[in-house]
């Protein structure tokens, strides 16, 4: 046996051994101190028998020189190896660590179905323009109905069956009274949305609740056509309801816009298998030009100013949007309806 | 509105196209159609049979054996059981294997040992009317076999359109038939009643006066001008009440009306196809024969045609005789001069009322008919006449009688038709496109308005009667034009706008950050309505949807927690909600109600969500506050102020009504206002299974126009390394640990940056009464590193100060 291959042979042998060693260690003190029992510079038991090489025959020490290199390769990763898995800590010696368990939480929460549809309106009409204004939910007679050119004794005042006040106020049938105050409060050009909530002496069935979100629109200014009101809620429509989204605009009648509309939308609905339908028309909104007598009464030159005002029903659109069946699951709050819509 | 397809044909030849295409005319003009209804539908297997003869039924007396020819060449035997059949008459024929309405099927029968093909029917089996008691004799020539449907005009459609409240002239078949057909008022035309006398004079000579008119035997007088402008009079001398015939009972039944006798279906027509409301009064229960229009004296009764006694007001108008009220004006007849069967001279009133006080007078009595639904809205000013003569016409027509000489008529001043300026070039200002003069002509005359001009730009537009309720300005004219000429015919192409000059409303912005924050903290956000009891409200609603409601909530708390209780009783164990809302308190006298926004929270159940490598925890107090802090820290304007908890002693009373003391806190801001509370709930109001755990909840008011939010503000990051110093201090439990925090805060000095709760401990090793509070103190000089000394020195300062304020051991102290 030459000299080489027995050489070649301890550290095979102190490979074994190293190895075994590195298995039975759980913690990195003794991970560290077999690094430099075998693999120290000085006084590592493989340098020591790397210094054997010198009494060899130089054509045999490659041979050698390249076998230590190996076991110090294997004994490096050996030891990594084993570093890694005892830094997992808890899990105990060659334990597996099984990485399909469930994550660990936080609660997160939800906007109510309702708002989201709000913002995301708003969001939409915030692209053509718009920021919002407020205005008080117990109003006057003169805002709710006489300012809107309303009389209180024409059949339009009754058909909202509104909620009266002891006292002589009233809880608003709609978000229009925001147009007469803002109207009041700034001069054109006007931009605005009024999301809010109204109230109505309704029923409280699945197509109706007593109070319900509203969103008003509504745009003075110089040189504001009936064209500008189809132009901006089509614009509307499309970003809302996707492209190919359509609306028609059918006259209608309140006492506050003329010439009124009744808005519908039609969306082209996506099937999982990349076909595409129409849906129905869906009815969506009110719209029309402000009354001249609106813009009077909030002191505005009707002469000099036109607009246009909208209004729309964002629990109604919120049906439509998610499949809601029944208003009245806005109003339960079962946290199971309020976490499909984001929320855990 | 209960439209008649075939009346409208009739009023207006020139309207073609199928119901659907119909309907979609009337949708794209404004009035959608909400229901379509075939009214022959369940009478298509039915035919005209002649009976050949009548012969009597071997085995029974009352039953009768006919020959019918139902134009099948041979005739038919059918077993009858009506007492009256006439040979050679023409009757309803259901042949073997026809379906009545109510799915009721003929099938081949014996009836006594006679074989029976088929069936003679009544009215009621026809479901043409109530009359059940024989079988339905028709007048007339028909040809054997023929649809009965055809042979009687049944083939009618009835379409239930919606007009909304500005269009009263919509409220009749001509007011419909103008908007569909093509050449609009040129195209209408009004036919003669089947059976009317040619010799009946087709314009009777008025007796007009602006205050008291005689005609026919009586006198008409109007006290009250303004709330009657005018009222028409017409006597019918000499009628026979009886039931309509047949065409004007299938008409009345079409546009949804019930036929009821010759004389009042009379008036019904005429409601339906002109949209004037009138009256039959008998005119021998007409005191003196005289007509008074006034006001009722206070406290005066009338027995109305639906027999209800009714007490009147002063503030109501009537139709009184020279003793009493007969009709309430404008709403409904007395039924003490009804028409029946033993009435032969008939007054015919037709009058024109105010519609507020209409509208008044039927709110206060609860009681809306037809005729009052139209005197609200409006009727034509210009129609009386021809309303009052039509009716007359048709009533001699059908119950025979002779028209009186001449009309009574009051009428203060003569209807002047208004003129409304339309500006050409207003036209394109407000919708956008140009119309020539032309086509403003073209659009707007079949309508019925006359157009002179333009001159100057401006045409001058005469409005008809039937429009003077809804267009009075330039602008209902405009509306017209773009109705008529189809909103789907504008462009939607979207031009330049100028940005607005109004900013978004701050508290929306607040609404927004808030909802941010509560959401990522894991919070739903819920809606509840504003309605509450007396013990949750103040302002009080006039007309309540349900009396145990009856105030507007001025906290949002109590609807919350009834939301804790639904999800706890659906098993839902984690219930974490928030609601931003209004809640209103009384104003001083006069004012409107005080309205605020309020946010209210509620928790209950475990802190976060289960895992299979942590212990359950619940929600505490601490989750509590960190979200009240966070709440405070969002609301926070410039000042930084947040909001102040301030716990509520265990001993106090509860300064909210749900809060539980030494469990809560009072939240106030900066300037010491209190806005809220913050807590466990009290468990007496609650309604929560066995098992739930504690509720949380907070209600805090928002400022009504808050302050942007805070401004974060650079500051340099130190160069040199801070140094940390614990100190355990014995406390006694007295001393709160807030308080404590505070003064080293306060008195610290300029180097400590920061100090920390690390530890509590109370127990083995520590005087009773005492706890051990280990604080962390952070040292740090952005300019140099602090020597060991001089932080030796500043904690010693601050140990000085605890052992002096809060009688605190020192127990240790490391690095």
């Amino acid at each position: 046996m030459s000299r080489a291959t027995n050489l070649v042979d301890q550290l095979k042998a102190l490979e074994a051994e190293a190895l075994e060693e590195v298995a039975r260690q759980e913690g990195p003190e003794g991970l560290e101190s077999i690094r430099i029992s075998y693999l120290g510079r000085k006084d590592g038991r493989i340098s020591g028998i790397l210094r054997g090489l010198g009494g060899l025959d130089p054509s045999e020490r490659p041979r050698v020189g390249a076998e230590a290199n190996r076991v110090k390769g294997a004994l490096q990763e050996a030891l990594e190896q084993r570093e890694g898995e005892l830094s997992l800590g808890a899990q105990g010696a060659g334990e597996q660590v099984d990485l399909t368990l469930p994550a660990r939480e936080q609660w997160v929460g939800g906007r109510h179905p309702v708002t989201r549809v709000v913002d995301e309106l708003v969001e939409i009409f915030r692209g053509l323009g718009f920021t919002r204004a407020r205005g008080p939910e117990a109003e006057s007679e003169w805002y709710n109905f006489v300012a809107l050119n309303t009389p209180l004794d024409h059949p339009a005042a009754d058909e909202q069956d509104t909620l009266y006040l002891k006292g002589g106020y009233l809880l608003r049938s709609h978000t229009s009274p925001v147009q007469v105050r803002v109207m009041e409060t700034f001069r054109p050009p006007i931009r605005v949305l009024a999301p809010g909530m109204v109230y109505r002496r309704d029923s409280y069935d699945a197509t109706h609740t007593p109070a319900f979100a509203q969103l008003e629109g509504l745009v003075v200014d110089e040189g504001i056509t009936f064209v500008d009101l189809k132009a901006t809620l089509a614009e509307f429509a499309r970003r809302y309801f996707g492209r190919g989204a359509r609306v028609r605009f059918r006259p209608s009648f309140f006492p506050f816009t003329e010439p009124s509309a009744e808005v519908d939308v039609k969306r082209v609905v996506r099937h999982p298998d990349g076909s595409t339908e129409e849906s129905d028309w869906l009815e969506i909104m009110g719209a029309g030009m402000v009354d001249p007598a609106v813009l009077e009464s909030a002191g505005i030159d009707s002469q000099r100013y036109t607009g246009f005002a909208f209004g729309m029903g964002p629990g109604r659109i919120g049906m439509l949007k998610y499949g809601i069946p029944d208003l009245r699951l806005y109003l339960d709050n079962d946290v199971r309806f309020l976490r499909q819509f984001g929320g855990r | 509105m209960n439209v008649s397809l075939r009346w409208i044909r009739d009023l207006a030849p020139d309207v073609t196209g199928d119901t659907e295409a119909l309907s979609r005319t009337l949708a794209a003009r404004g009035f959608p159609v909400e229901g379509i209804e075939e009214l022959a539908a369940g009478l298509r297997d039915v035919v005209v049979g002649q009976v050949l003869s009548v012969g009597p039924h071997p085995n029974a007396d009352r039953l009768s054996l006919c020959r019918v020819d139902a134009g099948d060449g041979e005739p038919l035997t059918v077993v009858c059981g009506a007492p009256v059949i006439h040979a050679g008459g023409f009757y309803p024929f259901a042949p073997v294997g026809a379906t009545l309405p109510g799915d009721f099927r003929i099938r081949k029968a014996r009836i006594r040992g006679e074989s029976s093909f088929g069936m003679l029917c009544s009215e009621r089996e026809l479901g043409l009317g109530s009359d059940g008691s024989g079988i339905l004799h028709l007048e007339g020539e028909f040809t054997p076999g023929a649809p009965l449907v055809d042979a009687l005009g049944l083939d009618d459609v009835r379409l239930d359109v919606e007009v909304t409240s500005n269009r009263p002239d919509l409220l009749s078949h001509r007011g419909i038939a103008r908007e569909l057909s093509p050449a609009g008022q040129a195209g209408l035309r009004l036919p003669t009643f089947p059976g009317l006398d040619p010799a009946t004079p087709t314009e009777l000579p008025v007796v007009s006066d602006p205050r008291e008119a005689t005609a026919g035997g009586v006198t008409v007088r109007i006290e009250d001008a303004e709330r009657c402008p005018a009222y028409l009079g017409l006597v019918i001398r000499g009628v026979q009440v009886g039931p309509s015939p047949l065409w004007l009972q299938e008409r009345l039944r079409a546009a949804g009306s019930r036929p009821i006798n010759n004389v009042v279906d009379a008036t019904n027509y005429v409601l339906l196809e002109l949209g004037h409301p009138l009256h039959a009064f008998d005119l021998d229960r007409i005191a003196e024969q005289t007509i008074v229009v006034r006001r009722a004296r206070e406290g005066e009764g009338i027995r109305t045609l639906d027999d209800v006694d009714r007490t009147l007001t002063a503030d109501d108008l009537v139709i009184a005789d020279a003793t009493r009220p007969v009709a309430v004006a404008g709403v409904m007849g007395g039924s003490e001069s009804e028409v029946d069967e033993n009435t032969r001279d008939v007054l015919l009133e037709c009058a024109l009322f105010s519609p507020g006080p209409i509208r008044s007078t039927r709110k206060r009595l609860g009681l809306s008919t037809d005729a009052s639904y139209r005197f609200e809205r409006g009727v034509d000013p210009e129609g009386l006449r021809e309303a009052v003569l039509r009716a007359a016409h048709l009533m001699v027509a059908t119950a025979g009688g002779e028209l009186a000489e001449a009309v009574a008529e009051v009428r203060a001043e003569p209807f002047q038709r208004s003129r409304v300026s339309l500006r050409v070039q207003r036209v394109e200002r407000v919708l956008g496109i140009p119309f020539t003069p032309e086509r403003i002509r073209e659009l707007l005359e079949p309508l019925g308005f006359r157009l002179t001009g333009p001159d100057d730009g401006s045409f001058t537009v005469d409005v008809p009667g039937f429009r003077s309720w809804d267009v009075t300005r330039e602008i209902d004219l405009i509306e017209e034009i773009a109705r008529t000429h189809g909103y789907d015919e504008f462009p939607e192409e979207l031009g330049a706008y100028r940005p607005g000059t109004v900013p978004d409303h701050p508290l929306f912005l607040l609404e927004d950050r808030l909802r941010d924050e509560l959401v990522a903290r894991g919070l739903f956000e819920a809606h509840t309505l504003a309605f509450a009891g007396e013990a949750n409200g103040e302002v009080a609603l006039e007309n309540p949807i349900s009396t145990e409601e009856g105030f507007l909530r001025r906290t949002l708390l109590p609807a919350l927690l009834r939301r804790v209780e639904y999800n706890l009783a659906r098993g839902n164990r984690d219930v974490r909600l928030f609601e931003l809302a209004s809640v209103f308190r009384k104003g001083p006298e006069g004012a409107p109600p005080e309205e605020a926004t309020h946010l209210a929270l509620v928790l209950h159940g475990r802190r976060r969500p289960p895992h299979w490598s942590l212990e359950d925890e619940v929600l505490d107090p601490w989750d509590l506050r960190a979200l009240v802090e966070a709440v405070g820290r969002t609301m926070g304007g410039p000042s930084e102020a947040g909001i102040r908890l301030t716990p509520v002693p265990h001993d106090d009373a509860p300064p909210a009504p749900w809060l539980t003391p030494g469990l809560g806190w009072t939240l106030s801001v900066v300037s010491g206002e209190v806005v809220g509370w913050a807590g466990a709930v009290r468990g007496e109001g609650l309604d929560l299974p066995r098992w739930a755990g504690t509720v949380w909840a907070a209600e805090l008011r928002l400022p009504a126009e808050p302050e942007a939010p805070h401004t974060a503000t650079f500051v340099a990051l130190p160069a040199h390394p801070g140094v940390d110093r614990d100190l355990a201090l014995l406390l006694h439990q007295t001393h709160p640990v807030g308080g404590v925090l505070e003064r080293i805060h306060a008195m610290g000095g300029a180097l400590l940056q920061d100090v920390d709760v690390f530890d509590i401990y109370e127990g083995e090793g520590i005087p009773e009464g005492h706890r051990s509070v280990a604080i962390r103190l952070r040292y740090q000089d952005p300019e140099r590193t602090l020597k060991d000394a001089e932080v030796d020195g500043e904690v010693e300062r601050v140990a000085d100060l605890l052992r002096r304020e809060f009688d605190a051991g020192i127990r240790g102290r490391g690095d």
